[in-house]
């Protein structure tokens, strides 16, 4: 028996709300947070619908209440969540167990640096320096960490649009390694001039709202945010007597080898990567009653993740729905987002609902959850997110 | 902890390319600025693959072939790559296309090929290799990261692993480094950097490539004893406890460290820290250096265990590797310790293995 | 036609990378996707780019793509229709 990897503490700010709880009211009412373009300065406000946090740079700042030199939307957003999965009870980062921190992203801070670049492609000596420290991926972890005190592994992984699902696998398996005691995982991208316009490039965002795992469906809305777990080993949750709000019980990464960012008609990265979490879960398919599907809505996704569920669940598919018509698509954040909602299903027994699914993809005919509901049978969640590169990867989260 | 060396690969502003060699014709350009020398990247891509790919992509998938050939294994467990910047080239060019088209037409293939995980996913995609496939990019840990993933994996039952650490050089990097005053800008040869006084390093790119194995091979190169990363350690006392800690885990005492590999670059407020463990924890043992060979850049820690992995295969050190006199003659224990701008602090300990 | 035929061949040349190409080894006849070109739908978002900057040609949805991405004459004949 491998050791559990409990997770005790979560924080997390999408377009559905500025918290947990926010989000909890979100998704069971469903208020979903895709409109207009308010924040970010693009050519593309009012022709896009996108998923944004619905405060300004300012308002975030001024809500940490900290003064960085230059701080990315990516670096706020993800510190917000950081706070969030740390203030539990009786927690001390600072008690001389070994504390990491695995954050991921794929924008980093490009939502200062595209601007710095802007004005430095018109004259190399201009634009302020202080917007380019912020590029690298790593900045917005550094931040984090020194905002908590963490000195211990820091690191960030940035895989594309399954980083942050991979930085809960990293994280568990330090756990078992007995490498840290605890360790914050998860991720955070902001809203930048760059993806909007590398997926409006590649011809894949609807211009109206998403519809997952619909036979209409045109494409996806970009979102942001972050989310935070915070995991722990049995030993340190015992020691300070903690709640455990869940177990990191199986996870698998597999690759697709099949284009730089389409997925294989038949799903074989997306089906071996369900098939390992399981298996590492030491579960079948029937000891799951929840996917949390990748689902973005894109016309080769949804097809390739539903040909790979049905290879994998036969005829017996438990209920399935995508959050990212409620939130958008966080890239980066969306793994460890889509665990934070697996949490709250898990917590309050709900499915949140597939919204703007009117007719089944043709050829797999299969029929997400629709409207809200509440069960009592949520045990364990199977959560998808796959990325550019042919990377996929799963995750199963089960109650205590 | 046995995670053995089974190949190496390597692009860098070095003749690196043949294994069989070890800076034996070294280039010495009177530069600050060290870009790698292009192979012929004919010699393991076809034209087809060629034409997307950005210089970084390039050299690393050239740089995991040699690697792969080296170790004459293709059947891989895992890929991990570490990559400070990832494929800069890419996001330069989209947004410059961006900017020049007011946000109308651009193309996508940039915004693909920039992702971070290109190049992890190029060398999976050329090999048909669908197992676990990550990215690591955190600035001077870049590297560790993914090779310390790797270790895990060889301890969770996998049998060979392809780890690489890789950055490139862009001009607008260049420029803009260069306003942040990270460069020494009098002219002087790259060997001769260590004669330098003042701030500043040279800059520098590359890709080096490692085959871990659960097994030695024939053509084993060292063997990983215990990798430790750290990030901001509050004084040198923390660096030195970590690395009496990875001695003490593998019974060794300090004395037994044949050489100490360590990351100066020139900078000398930034090469404080190795002058301070040179002259307190590490005082009396042999000590080499790389960077005047390679520049310094965010996964240079790659070319430093290139070196090791040299070094203990091969029972040799080149006198361009050599701070002041050496007294070993066989080498069996090596610490390698990296620090990317007095943040990122890693310690790696290698050793030799008896073919 | 035939001279715009061969101006495309070196826009393709550029936009899509096409190294060590030159327009002779093009048949203007030849299936662009199912062919040694090996081009694939990158590609084909590339070439979407190609003409509506240069010949203010827009392709509304990739459906219609396929059919005029079939040769480069297609394409050139789409073009002359379009402008």
């Amino acid at each position: 028996m491998q050791k559990p990897v409990y997770i005790s503490g979560m924080g997390a700010i999408t377009s559905i709300g500025n918290n947990i709880g926010e989000m909890k009211n979100s998704l069971m009412s469903n208020r979903h947070g895709i409109h207009h373009i308010q924040y970010l300065d693009t050519a593309h406000k009012g022709k896009l619908l996108v998923g944004e946090v619905k405060m300004s740079n300012d308002e975030l700042l001024n809500s940490l209440g900290i003064e960085i030199e230059s701080s990315s939307r990516t670096t706020m957003l993800g510190m917000i969540a950081a706070r969030e999965a740390v203030a539990i009870q009786g927690l001390n980062l600072d008690d001389g167990k070994r504390t990491g921190l695995i954050s991921s992203t794929s924008v980093g801070g490009i939502d200062k640096s595209e601007n710095f670049i802007k004005k430095f492609f018109e004259d190399p000596a201009s634009g302020k320096l202080r917007n380019m420290m912020t590029h690298d991926c790593g900045d917005s972890t550094e931040h984090i960490a020194v905002d908590l005190g963490i000195r211990h592994y820091v690191s960030t992984i940035s895989t594309a649009c399954s980083s942050s699902a991979n930085a809960i696998m990293t994280g568990a398996r330090l756990i078992r390694h007995n490498i840290l005691d605890r360790v914050l995982v998860g991720g955070t991208d902001s809203m930048t001039k760059y993806t909007l316009n590398g997926f409006n490039a590649l011809k894949i965002l609807d211009s109206d709202h998403c519809k997952p795992f619909d036979n209409d469906r045109q494409g996806l809305n970009l979102g942001e945010g972050a989310a935070f777990l915070l995991l722990e080993s049995e030993e340190s949750l015992k020691e300070r007597n903690g709640e455990p709000i869940g177990i990191v019980q199986g996870y698998g990464n597999a690759n697709d080898a099949y284009h730089q960012t389409a997925s294989s008609p038949d799903g074989a990265g997306a089906y071996e990567a369900m098939r390992i979490a399981l298996k590492q879960a030491a579960m079948t398919t029937e000891d799951i009653q929840y996917i949390n599907v990748h689902g973005t809505a894109t016309p080769v996704n949804d097809l390739s993740e539903g040909t790979a569920i049905q290879r994998l669940f036969q005829s017996e598919i438990p209920d399935f729905s995508s959050t990212k018509c409620f939130t958008g698509h966080t890239l980066a954040a969306a793994g460890s987002i889509e665990a934070v909602i697996a949490l709250l299903n898990l917590k309050h027994q709900f499915i949140a609902p597939n919204l703007n699914f009117k007719t089944a993809i043709e050829g797999i005919n299969m029929t997400p959850i629709v409207s809200l509901k509440r069960t009592n049978s949520l045990k364990n969640i199977l959560s998808n997110s796959f990325g550019f590169g042919g990377n996929c990867s799963s995750l199963v989260l089960s109650s205590i | 902890m046995n995670i053995y060396i089974n190949g190496i690969g390597n692009v860098s502003p070095q003749n690196t390319l043949d294994n069989s060699k070890f800076l034996e014709e070294l280039v010495n350009e009177k530069s600050n600025t060290l870009w790698v020398k292009d192979p012929n990247y004919k010699e393991h891509i076809s034209g087809g693959s060629l034409r997307r790919m950005s210089r970084i992509l390039k050299i690393g998938v050239h740089s995991a072939h040699q690697c792969m050939t080296d170790a004459g294994q293709k059947k891989l467990d895992a890929i991990i790559t570490g990559t400070g910047l990832g494929c800069l080239t890419d996001t330069e060019k989209f947004l410059k296309n961006i900017y020049s088209n007011d946000e109308g037409v651009v193309s996508p293939t940039q915004f693909i090929q920039s992702t971070h995980n290109a190049i992890s996913a190029q060398i999976a995609l050329m090999i048909q290799c669908k197992n676990y496939n990550f990215t690591y990019t955190h600035r001077g840990s870049s590297f560790e990261s993914a090779l310390l993933d790797g270790m895990l994996l060889i301890q969770e039952n996998a049998e060979n692993v392809l780890v690489g650490g890789l950055d490139e050089l862009t001009d607008s990097y260049l420029k803009i480094t260069s306003r942040m005053n990270m460069w020494k800008t009098t002219g002087f040869e790259q060997l001769d950097l260590f004669m330098q006084e003042g701030k500043g390093t040279i800059a520098g790119e590359g890709a080096s490539f490692f085959m871990l194995g659960k097994k030695p091979s024939q053509n084993c190169y060292a063997v990983i004893k215990g990798l430790q990363i750290l990030f901001k350690p509050q004084n040198v006392s923390s660096v030195e406890n970590t690395i009496n800690s990875l001695l003490v885990n593998n019974g060794l005492v300090k004395e037994d460290l044949d050489i100490v590999i360590l990351g100066y670059n020139g900078d000398h407020e930034l090469d404080a820290t190795y002058h301070q463990l040179q002259s307190g924890l590490l005082q009396g043992i042999d000590v080499c250096r790389f960077k005047h060979l390679c520049g310094e850049y965010k996964t240079a820690s790659s070319f430093g265990l290139w070196t090791a992995s040299q070094i203990l295969k091969k029972q040799h050190v080149p006198d361009i590797l050599k701070k002041g006199e050496f007294e070993k003659s066989s080498i069996k224990n090596v610490l390698l310790y990296n620090n990317y701008n007095n943040s990122n602090h890693s310690m790696l300990l290698l050793q030799h293995v008896e073919s | 036609m035939q001279e715009l035929i061969d101006k495309l061949k070196l826009q393709l040349i550029d936009q899509l990378n096409l190294e060590d190409m030159t327009p002779e080894d093009i048949n203007e006849d030849d299936s662009l996707f199912e062919s040694e070109l090996g081009l694939d739908s990158i590609d084909a978002l590339e070439i979407i780019v190609l003409l509506e900057r240069e010949y203010g040609v827009k392709i509304q949805n990739q459906e219609d793509g396929k059919k005029i991405f079939k040769s480069v004459r297609s394409i050139a004949e789409h073009i002359d229709a379009n402008t």
